[in-house]
């Protein structure tokens, strides 16, 4: 590590590891309960606020039409066709849910292998997962023509007997996601009743007094009580870790499934489970930038959080770097004339074009640049390249997706793939849904969680009795 | 069991730095007292120790509630798929378990995860929106946010408000309330 391009007389900046501090210093259990609890608690919504939730809000109603629309006139309005009969649908169902994996990633393994730095990001990560969730399992929902017969995934008892059939990934998929969803949901409210009893207690409307005494379920902050809830959330980590491994590598058995040149492949697991971290990381980083400058969080979601991100971003882009890598080789390494042609099409054929934006947005560009510490903690070049990694994460599923649907076996049964306006609206409205689902989340709970961020601080060290009796008149 | 004295819930002494509570809790173990609890605005682990707690059941039910929906999904797949609605799919066997594991394993972790969470907020006795020590004037302003409680209760076999309020006085604390139901 070059730490000599480091100001060391930088505050934020530890001088005993040249490390940024996760904390920035001079935080007090106070003073972390005002700053958090006052974004929620202020009568004053900043103007800025408004502003974003009008543009989210209106593209999410974009969205509203397009699957009325969708409703009406059914999936012909799409571009699906044959040969390509997964278009957007999927690919957006795909790498929603891989962003929304970052989330959970940053909620539970990063838990269980205890880094503290994960603290301040965490609870909006998995707000991003839940929102991230929602988006997604809609698509399959509306894609599957007829989404009032929607129920029929399950197995439910109807009068005509007919029951789900349980050898194929799509109904894998079914329970993944519906398990991903609910235990999210869990964790995530489940993170959030010890700061609604905060939030209950700092409050001075009476409104606003009840629904945060609801929501924090009579939380009094009872050691028992603390202890039984730490447990919990250990096994919660521990039960979401598989989870999550599970969940992008059951629809990544969607596509290994079919015997398609291009999607048949075992590498097809590790692979979406890198990348969707990979893209779920970048999301983190494009959602936290702009909040930690636009509610003065920077003591809180410090470079340390910014430059880890960065890190695990490398690496996990190494691992996507790598299935690349092992598809193009097994294609040659197959023999098999449909796998050769089948990437020689995707690199050089009418789509290369997409081929080749993956490879600059997912690997030539970041997996460069990430290695240079001066540009990890750099936040404008952070944000851009955490925008340039959605893109590229969203062509890879475009990628897999499309061009290896349009031409397989058959000459004669070739197509072609270009999205309908319908396919844009569908899309972009879910990104306005996001939006406007996450600024409510920012202005009416607590976005930072404010117990797990008091854990940190040095006060909460517990000290013999000589010290504390000695520095007994600096703490008060 | 011993009954709660009518009107008084215990006393209850208000620290401000983690490190005295823990002291004052340790000290009040050692002393006997038994029916007490610490309440804080992040968990402190030392303070659960000090009062005694050291194990508690949500591993266990977490285990349960993981093993019911481990057997719930593998059977119910079982018999969809050989009895209920036996299918030919491209000849493979109508109990092909291979295919099972993996909704069993999703509920697995769905009922265990369920467990944990709905397990441990009953065993907390949670949701109680009303409970006396609210009623301390000092508490809502500090056990959620920067201070640190230490509570006797009443249900205490040595418990007696005097000699409470004065036992906890000894640690100094930054006062010492008495706690009505």
């Amino acid at each position: 590590m070059a730490t000599k391009d480091i100001n060391t007389q930088d505050p934020m900046i530890d001088p005993q590891t040249g490390e940024f501090r996760v904390l920035a210093p001079g935080q007090t259990f106070k003073s972390v309960t005002a700053k958090i609890s006052d974004i929620v608690l202020t009568p004053h919504t900043p103007l800025g606020w408004f502003g974003v939730f009008a543009v989210g809000g209106s593209v999410a109603i974009v969205l509203l039409v397009a699957v009325t629309w969708l409703f009406l006139k059914g999936v012909g309005i799409w571009a699906i066709t044959q040969p390509v009969a997964w278009g957007f649908a999927i690919i957006n169902f795909v790498w929603w849910i891989g962003i929304g994996h970052a989330g959970t990633l940053i909620s539970a393994i990063l838990l269980l292998f205890k880094q503290g730095w994960r603290n301040s990001i965490n609870r909006f990560a998995e707000a991003m997962t839940i929102f991230a969730v929602v988006c997604a399992g809609m698509f399959p929902l509306i894609h599957v023509g007829r989404p009032w017969l929607g129920y029929w995934l399950f197995p439910l008892p109807f009068t005509m007997n007919v029951w789900p059939q349980f050898r194929s990934p799509l109904l894998w998929d079914v329970f993944a996601v519906s398990t991903y969803a609910t235990i999210s949901v869990v964790f995530w409210y489940m993170g959030m009743i010890p700061d609604f009893g905060t939030l209950r207690d700092r409050s001075k409307s009476k409104f606003a007094q009840y629904v945060y005494g609801w929501a924090s379920l009579g939380w009094r902050g009872s050691v028992r009580h603390w202890m039984r809830y730490e447990t919990a959330s250990l096994l919660l980590a521990g039960l979401a870790t598989p989870l999550v491994l599970s969940v992008h590598t059951v629809i990544s058995f969607d596509f290994a499934v079919a015997v398609l040149p291009g999607w048949h492949t075992t590498i097809f697991p590790p692979y979406f489970v890198a990348g969707a971290i990979y893209s779920g990381f970048a999301m983190v980083l494009t959602l936290a930038i702009p909040l930690r400058k636009f509610y003065h969080l920077e003591a809180l979601v410090t470079e340390r959080h910014i430059d880890n991100m960065g890190k695990v971003m490398l690496a996990t882009g190494f691992i996507v770097a790598y299935g690349y890598g092992m598809e193009v080789f097994m294609a040659w390494y197959s023999a098999s004339h449909f796998e050769f042609f089948m990437m020689w099409n995707r690199m050089f054929g009418p789509m290369g074009w997409s081929y080749g934006v993956l490879i600059f947005c997912n690997i030539a560009f970041p997996l460069t640049t990430l290695w240079v510490r001066k540009w990890r903690t750099n936040i404008t070049f952070m944000f851009i390249i955490s925008l340039i990694v959605n893109t590229g994460m969203w062509f890879e599923r475009f990628v897999i997706v499309v061009t290896s649907l349009y031409r397989d076996f058959l000459p004669s049964s070739w197509g072609t793939y270009r999205a309908t306006k319908w396919d844009y609206a569908t899309f972009l409205g879910t990104l306005g849904l996001f939006t406007a689902l996450f600024l409510l989340f920012v202005r009416f709970l607590p976005m930072i969680p404010m117990n797990e961020i008091k854990m940190m601080l040095p006060a909460a060290k517990i000290k013999p009795k000589s010290e504390t009796s000695a520095e007994h008149g600096v703490t008060d | 069991m011993p009954v709660a004295i009518e009107g008084i819930y215990g006393v209850v002494a208000e620290f401000d730095t983690p490190s005295d509570l823990v002291r004052a809790a340790q000290a009040a173990y050692h002393d006997g007292w038994r029916r007490m609890d610490c309440y804080t605005p992040y968990p402190v682990e030392e303070a659960a120790e000090a009062i005694g707690f050291h194990t508690n059941k949500v591993p266990l039910i977490t285990l349960i509630g993981g093993l019911m929906g481990l057997c719930a999904m593998f059977s119910l797949e079982t018999w969809i798929s050989t009895l209920a609605y036996p299918v030919n799919i491209g000849g493979r066997p109508l109990y092909s378990w291979p295919a099972f594991i993996i909704p069993a394993y999703e509920w697995t972790i769905l009922f265990a995860g369920l467990s944990a969470c709905f397990g441990m907020l009953a065993m907390n006795g949670l949701p109680s929106l009303y409970h006396p020590l609210f009623n301390a004037p000092n508490f809502r302003n500090g056990a959620t946010d920067d201070k640190f409680f230490l509570c006797l209760e009443a249900t205490d076999p040595k418990f007696e408000v005097a000699e409470a309020v004065a036992y906890l006085e000894s640690f100094a604390p930054a006062s010492v309330v008495e706690v009505e139901y």
